[in-house]
């Protein structure tokens, strides 16, 4: 006995847009069963995870914030994507992105560096972002090396760098210890939103991001080109697009974007360099990605959906005294069924018994 | 012809077509249904023991669906099958082999870098290593079927490959063996030892179920055969009691005429130029590129032969550019030197390329017409403004290459991969003169391909030529080149031999290129003048 999985000819484009629907369905009723395992009631944890979020205007605030990073950063990932390209290091390159950002806001520190320092960071945290996600291509263009690994092993590089430059070097030499950085003057913060309490406009960079790339996979030859790369090699070859040439340009708009969105997360959000910038952002933008079908505006849901398990998350932890933990198996939990949903779209799966033939 | 003479010589092995009582396999109205589409239409076929069978039809007529019914890949929607008389399921190949049916696919399913005697042995795997390997040597004994057991299959050729696949049957004692466009790989000469081996299993009981679109080959090993057209039993007859041609027309429900040659008008320039032209390969078994030379001139067709896997894939590359050569003047399009040039860059200085593979290299399967349009017309036909690419216009392109090559498509704008092979064809093809290019190489052209669409794209290339176009076709079809070559070469091992006028060339000399027995075809072209 084995299973088959035998393509369909024609994938149902109703079952295709219903897929990550379903996935999230899926992914609810199996972690309510592990939420009844762990003794608590399914029901109330439904509650503190989604419906307390979506009425309260507070977390409904910090959802956008939570979001923005996540769909900035599957954005970014989308490229990669699109073009076949499996960048999983967008934590790395968030952390380093908002590393180079950091570095400026914390180097003009008490001299009134003027208007010009908030564009700046965000320039720089773009190019950090870009130069660590310019490590994998290179490697992989060069050598042949599996972007795969590459750019996972360099997350964990960029984790312990900043920790060192949190505990070492920033340290605030007034800061009892604690292995953080001063806070950054209000010039180097992203400011908020006029009329939106704590939501920076970072969220606006992300809407932003989501329109342009739109516009840039709907429309133009690049966005062509990465299909077509993505899809069909060979025939992008044979179409005149370089490959190694657009492996370099996805991961720079990857690690740019990832690179964005931590100098946004640092300057709007947190304010000052600290060990633990993200929760994971990197990665769970990834599922972001996939539950939006790498679609700009789907990602744009994706991400809505994805930060509302985060702000969830930390009331379940205070209310039910439900672990983290749980919300990062749920965000895999999403991941896991979105790819098998598509694989069931396309695929049928059939069951083979080993037998001759009856006579 | 070598061919002929020498089949004359075997006995008359096949027997008359059979009736229900003494057949080895009768299909009683096999069905095949996919949504909408009926593969295969209640089809009715006996084969009797030692029958030589021919199975005809266009692509898409459901051959390839009736075949994998037969050998347990897929399940039938309607009908049955009899073994012996004996209503049977065939619910894998397993049971198919257990039945006593072989199959020799068109693509091989070899391990390159294992053994000849291990890749028999891992088939069976209920023998042991050196049982399979004295058996391998006696049964290609007993069939001049000549193989060394040690080689690795690398090294072989696509000839010698195929007979692994059929020894590897062979050693399963089938009662039946399948064969699927078995010469489309095999020199003319190897072409003929098959068909001796054919004859010997048929001499000995065997009944052979020969697939095949080269009528001349049918009606020469063949007494009987079934025609499919639209998934439908249009004929069952004695392929010797008609002409290829009539034939044909069964095959497409309608007569299929000749290439109307082109009328020379006196060459003109060079429009392609390839000089002492040398490329280590790329790929870990590819052919290293030797020394070619060629020139195409305006106004003419150039053919280039060989069997499959002799370098063609490589010299498409380093002429269309998705290859660079060390020198700008090792490929010379319309007098630029262009090989250093992109694939693009080359487009742009009037060349256009159609490679072998029509889904995945020429198109990409996922996607509609229009977007494949976009792929090879986007550097040259002014779709693309300041980055963004006027998908409208790319349909409208699209549409007419539908229109002016016959493209029969299911919907508007689908997907590449909802056309048939002939359609999606003549859409590359057809995409590709349409943008008027100066010089046209392309590999392949009318490769698995029905007969229909072979005749249109065949006539599109000699138009093009006739027009004052440089065309060079790669193709391993032979009558194909002799139908509309003006000179042609043959390519082996990587090395081109010299370019001769068509008419000069035999295609004994050719065979013997084709093996790299470069002497020996000088003298056979040398004894028999044109």
């Amino acid at each position: 006995m084995r299973l088959e999985l035998l393509p369909r000819p024609d994938p149902s484009p109703v079952a295709r847009a219903l897929a990550p629907l379903a996935a999230l369905v899926v992914a609810f009723l199996v972690a309510g069963l592990v939420v009844a395992l762990m003794g608590r009631s399914p029901v109330s944890a439904f509650e503190v995870y989604v419906l307390q979020p979506l009425t309260d205007p507070w977390s409904l605030r910090a959802m956008l914030v939570k979001a923005t990073p996540l769909i900035l950063i599957a954005i970014g990932l989308s490229y990669c994507f699109r073009a076949g390209l499996w960048n999983i290091g967008a934590e790395g390159q968030f952390i380093m992105g908002g590393v180079a950002g950091a570095a400026l806001a914390l180097a003009t520190h008490g001299s009134d560096p003027g208007p010009w320092l908030l564009p700046a960071m965000m320039i720089a945290g773009i190019l950090g972002g870009a130069a660590w996600g310019a490590i994998p291509a290179f490697l992989k263009v060069r050598f042949g090396v599996s972007e795969i690994l590459t750019s996972l092993f360099l997350v964990y590089i960029a984790e312990l760098f900043l920790d060192w430059l949190a505990r070492g070097p920033w340290r605030d030499p007034a800061g009892f210890n604690f292995p953080q950085s001063v806070v950054f003057e209000s010039a180097a913060r992203l400011p908020e939103i006029p009329g939106l309490d704590r939501v920076h406009v970072g969220v606006i960079l992300a809407v932003i991001a989501v329109l342009v790339t739109a516009i840039v996979l709907g429309r133009t030859l690049f966005g062509y080109r990465l299909k077509l790369t993505g899809d069909a090699p060979r025939a992008a070859r044979f179409a005149g697009f370089d490959a190694k040439r657009t492996t370099f340009i996805v991961f720079l708009i990857s690690g740019g974007l990832a690179g964005l969105a931590g100098i946004a997360e640092v300057s709007g959000q947190i304010g000052r360099v600290i060990p633990d910038i993200s929760p994971g952002y990197g990665f769970t933008a990834i599922t972001v990605a996939f539950l939006g079908r790498l679609n700009p505006f789907g990602i744009l849901a994706a991400g809505l959906v994805l930060a509302l398990t985060f702000i969830g998350g930390e009331n379940a932890q205070i209310l039910l005294r439900l672990p983290f933990d749980l919300t990062v198996a749920f965000q895999g939990l999403v991941l896991l069924f979105v790819l098998g949903a598509d694989a069931l779209v396309s695929y049928r799966v059939r069951l083979v018994r080993r037998v001759g033939a009856k006579a | 012809m070598i061919a002929a003479t020498a089949l004359a010589d075997l006995p008359p092995a096949s027997v008359p077509p059979a009736d229900e009582a003494s057949a080895l396999v009768s299909l009683r109205g096999v069905s095949k249904r996919y949504g909408d589409l009926l593969a295969n239409d209640s089809i009715d076929l006996t084969l009797a023991p030692g029958e030589i069978h021919a199975l005809l039809g266009e692509n898409g007529a459901g051959k390839s669906t009736l075949v994998k019914i037969l050998y347990g890949v897929i399940e039938p929607t309607a009908g049955e099958i009899l073994w012996e008389g004996r209503p049977v399921t065939i619910a894998s190949p397993v049971a198919a082999r257990a039945l006593g049916i072989g199959m020799v696919f068109q693509h091989f399913s070899l391990f390159e870098e294992m053994t000849v005697a291990e890749n028999v042995a891992v088939a069976l795997p209920e023998r042991s290593f050196e049982t399979v390997r004295e058996e391998l040597a006696e049964v290609s004994r007993g069939y001049g079927l000549a193989l060394e057991p040690d080689r690795s299959v690398w090294t072989l050729s696509a000839g010698e490959r195929q007979r692994i696949e059929i020894v590897r049957c062979l050693l399963q004692k089938p009662r039946l063996i399948v064969l699927d466009e078995p010469t489309s790989v095999l020199t003319p000469q190897e072409s003929e030892r098959l068909f001796e081996t054919l004859t010997r299993l048929s001499a000995e009981g065997t009944a052979i179920l020969y697939i095949s679109h080269k009528l001349e080959e049918v009606r020469r090993l063949c007494r009987s055969a079934t025609i499919l057209r639209g998934g439908k039993v249009v004929a069952t007859l004695d392929p010797r009691a008609k002409s290829a041609r009539e034939i044909a027309a069964m095959m497409v429900g309608s007569e299929v005429g000749a290439v109307r040659a082109h009328l020379s008008k006196g060459l003109s320039d060079e429009v392609l130029r390839v000089e002492s032209l040398s490329l280590p390969p790329e790929a870990l078994h590819g052919k290293h590129l030797r020394d070619v030379a060629l020139s195409v001139r305006a106004g003419e067709v150039v053919g280039i032969a060989g069997v499959a896997g002799n370098g063609q894939s490589e010299l498409f590359a380093a002429l269309s550019g998705e290859r660079l050569s060390p020198n700008a003047g090792d490929v010379v399009i319309a007098g630029t030197g262009a090989g250093r040039l992109g694939i693009d860059a080359r487009r742009r200085i009037g060349a256009a390329f159609v490679p072998e593979e029509r889904l995945g290299h020429a198109a990409a399967p996922g996607h509609g017409l229009s977007d494949n349009t976009v792929l090879s017309h986007h550097a040259t036909s002014g779709l693309v403004r300041a980055g963004f690419v006027a998908f409208s216009e790319a349909a409208k392109i699209a549409r007419s290459v539908v229109g002016h090559f016959d493209v029969r498509t299911p919907s508007d704008d689908p997907a590449a991969r909802k056309l048939s092979g002939g359609n999606l064809q003549k859409f590359v093809v057809g995409r590709e003169i349409l943008r008027g290019p100066k010089l046209l190489v392309v590999d392949q052209p009318t490769w698995g391909v029905d007969a229909g669409a072979a005749r249109l794209i065949r006539q599109a290339l000699v138009d093009l030529a006739a027009k004052g176009a440089a065309v060079l076709v790669i193709s391993q079809d032979l009558d194909e080149l002799f139908e509309i070559a003006d000179r042609m070469a043959v390519i082996s091992e990587g090395a081109l031999s010299p370019l001769r006028p068509a008419a000069e060339w035999t295609r004994e000399a050719i065979g013997l290129e084709m093996i790299g027995a470069h002497a020996e075809a000088d003298a056979v072209l040398a004894r028999e003048p044109a």
